[in-house]
């Protein structure tokens, strides 16, 4: 009864693609790797999100300390006191870090940071090194700490009473007003966004609506055009290009109007701009020196600091490996020479 | 007066409209570009790691537009095409297998309409009213009409040893978000979707094939689904520990909690969706749905939940299916406290949100199906309340 439809998978293609780690130690590779290692590793890949301590900078994850909150309203979930399984940890940062640039982190390194991210919990010494042969020794904390699903148990019976239809309880009153917390984003006009248009005050003898596209439209051209003039000839493929590389930039760096600071800098008129120079934005200390001693942000520095960022700069906080092929560095410069500041 | 849209010719009645090419794939009038997802900016840390918002409020019938339906990517929507397609099938099986977009077009298909929820769908709301609209507090769920292949096909066909017990799905994109699946389920409903309302998958929903897991939180209807992997145990990846796991008030969690229970929420009126006609006839309409089965029935309260009226099922209660609900009244002017209560054919009654947090807390974050509240005023505008 089988379809003959298929055919078989070869054994280094599951290899490739089965790189799962269960919490049995099933399918961890050999490898090792130890703390201070797994520091440097993680300052150079991790921490530019999750902090040098694995504090979690911004609203990243945090990913050590907040042993016994768990009772507490706000509970800090992280990998000393939340996650029951070290495999989960390896295969996670293995299979799906950094963020970005999943699938860059080698065996060892796993092994390497998984070792620094029990050590920054304070589970293991500084000379530990952690292995595919002791990796299933080490027990995590919160082990204990999960269950099955026991709703059918202990709340569909409290909740599978026929339902009250009539005078079912005292007259209520309003507790709780989403208002007053005032956090729900709003159209122009302050109302809730995408509330529904009033599209009879509109259409009553009144001129019809322009459609908000084509003005917007305009607007873009325009900005386009003074752009081009300002900037010269930008060939507008290469941006369009530099607009997907910049994909791999996105998480940290906001463009656009009304961008802010994130994990890094905006880069609103970042050609031109004098390294490490941004108001409000923290930058390494070899950063802000550099653009003191006059390093300005032009094609050619771009170029080179974009190839081999901590080669071009040491000691700059960007934990971005750089951009190999020059193409693609290109496209980024010629994308970014059109956002104005 | 007369009314000049009556007794004057208007353009659109005297000349052309658009020529047949105009859009030879149509986008929505623009009187309705208001119509769209949004999402909540604060929530998240980036936009390629976030959700948005399917816009219920302006919505009707039960199906869901895949061009408004909400998204949740954890590593950005990625573009794959159906020619570098694959789907591989190994662990414990016979025949370890890999499967191209061809091969799954030749397979029998299956139909099935479902619901798919994200199990934070009012995450955000646990400890308050906090958001101003369903679209914001109920509109992380969609439903749609899949075309794919039973599971079970692909899983036959590489023959499934005695000792596999589970599956877990991950997806092609850079999160490769995988989840654990109990292989009785896999057996059961649990099919690789490639058609959705018709057309071929939209980008963001995981073109060209996704997982479709009825009844059950959302994260596990893995996109772009590239592996099948069948074990004796569960993965405990990342998103089944550290996320879409429920805390409880003695600091231990709930794991496995994958069946979204019966809910529903009055869509208009709500906060985006004023009353601005005045008093007289009012149709106020809604949503209710259930993991576990078909919709029973859908009771209305006008005074927040001491009176109710039985809604009006509209069209067709499916299993695990988005059901449309309606109850037309006389409005007074007179304010009211608007809720909606499902009931699903186990007769699991949707709770308060109250009694859930007497059983779960305040720390629990996912699965949040209590009742909402809506306070309708006199002017017509609408709240996003709670009750005592």
């Amino acid at each position: 009864e089988k379809m003959g439809l298929g055919r078989a998978a070869l054994p280094e293609e599951i290899a490739a693609w089965d790189v799962s780690v269960l919490p049995d130690g099933t399918g961890l590779p050999e490898g090792e790797g130890d703390v201070l290692t797994g520091d440097e590793v993680f300052a150079d890949k991790c921490a530019s999100c999750h902090g040098e301590f694995a504090e979690g900078l911004d609203s990243w994850p945090v990913l050590a300390g907040g042993a016994g909150t768990l009772h507490d309203r706000r509970p800090v979930k992280t990998i000393g006191s939340y996650w029951p399984y070290l495999s989960t940890v390896f295969d996670y940062v293995h299979r799906s870090m950094p963020f970005g640039g999943a699938q860059t982190v080698t065996n060892d390194e796993a092994y390497a940071i998984t070792a620094f991210l029990l050590y920054s919990n304070g589970l293991v010494e500084d000379d530990f090194v952690l292995s595919n042969e002791n990796f299933t020794e080490i027990v995590l904390p919160n082990a204990e700490g999960f269950y099955p699903d026991d709703r059918a148990e202990s709340e569909y019976p409290l909740f599978s009473a026929a339902a009250c239809m009539s005078e079912c309880g005292p007259e209520v009153k309003i507790t709780k007003r989403a208002v007053e917390i005032n956090v729900t984003p709003e159209d122009p006009d302050g109302r809730p966004a995408g509330t529904l248009p009033d599209y009879m005050a509109s259409a009553m003898g009144a001129a019809p609506e322009a459609s908000p596209e084509p003005a917007a439209e305009e607007a873009v051209e325009e900005a386009a055009v003074d752009t081009a003039e300002a900037m010269a000839a930008v060939d507008p493929e290469m941006v369009e290009d530099g607009q997907k590389v910049f994909k791999k930039c996105a998480a940290c760096h906001k463009v656009g109007e009304g961008a802010k600071n994130g994990t890094g800098p905006h880069l609103n008129g970042a050609l031109g701009r004098a390294a490490g120079s941004l108001d409000g934005f923290k930058y390494s200390k070899a950063m802000t020196d550099a653009g003191a001693g006059g390093l300005v942000w032009d094609e050619a520095s771009l170029m080179s600091f974009l190839e081999n960022p901590k080669g071009f700069l040491k000691g700059t906080k960007m934990s971005f490996a750089g951009l190999k092929k020059e193409d693609d560095r290109a496209a980024i410069v010629a994308y970014l020479s059109t956002l104005a500041p | 007066g007369a009314d000049p849209l009556i007794t004057e010719v208007q353009d659109w009645a005297s000349s052309f409209g658009d020529a047949v090419d105009a859009s030879p794939y149509g986008m929505p009038i623009r009187f309705e570009s208001h119509v769209v997802r949004r999402n909540v900016e604060w929530l998240t840390e980036s936009p390629v790691s976030s959700i948005n918002f399917t816009p219920i409020h302006a919505l009707e019938g039960t199906i869901t537009p895949q061009g408004c339906a909400f998204e949740r990517h954890h590593s950005g929507a990625i573009e794959l095409s159906k020619a570098d397609y694959r789907l591989m099938i190994n662990g414990l099986v016979d025949t370890p297998l890999v499967f191209t977009f061809e091969d799954l077009m030749r397979f029998p298909r299956a139909t099935v309409t479902a619901f798919l929820e994200c199990a934070a769908n009012g995450g955000m709301e646990w400890g308050g009213a906090q958001l101003e609209g369903c679209q914001f507090t109920q509109g992380m769920i969609h439903n749609m009409e899949y075309v794919g292949v039973p599971l079970r096909y692909l899983l036959e066909e590489a023959g499934v040893q005695a000792e596999g017990k589970w599956i877990y799905a991950e997806g092609a994109d850079a999160s490769s978000n995988g989840r654990s699946i109990p292989m009785e389920k896999a057996l059961d409903d649990v099919m690789v979707a490639f058609f959705a309302n018709g057309e071929a998958l939209r980008k963001e929903h995981g073109y060209p094939v996704r997982l479709v897991v009825p009844g059950w939180e959302g994260n596990m209807w893995v996109k772009w689904v590239r592996r099948i992997g069948v074990y004796d145990q569960a993965v405990e990846s990342r998103e089944e520990t550290s996320k879409y796991t429920d805390l409880m008030p003695d600091g231990r969690a709930r794991k496995w909690t994958w069946v979204m229970d019966a809910k529903s929420v009055i869509t208009s009126p709500s906060p985006q969706a004023p009353v601005r006609h005045g008093k007289g006839p009012l149709v106020i309409t809604g949503l209710a749905w259930s993991g576990n089965g078909k919709i029973a029935k859908v009771d209305v309260s006008l005074d927040g939940g001491r009176n109710w009226q039985e809604a009006r099922i509209t069209g067709e209660a499916k299993s695990k299916a988005l059901t449309r609900f309606h109850l037309d009244i006389d409005w007074d002017g007179s304010e009211l406290l608007l809720q909606s209560r499902a009931t699903d054919e186990t007769g699991y009654v949707q709770p308060t949100k109250d009694a859930l947090r007497a059983i779960r807390g305040l720390n629990n974050v996912y699965h949040n199906n209590g009742i909402q509240t809506w306070w309708l005023k006199s002017d017509g505008e609408v709240e996003n309340v709670e009750v005592a």
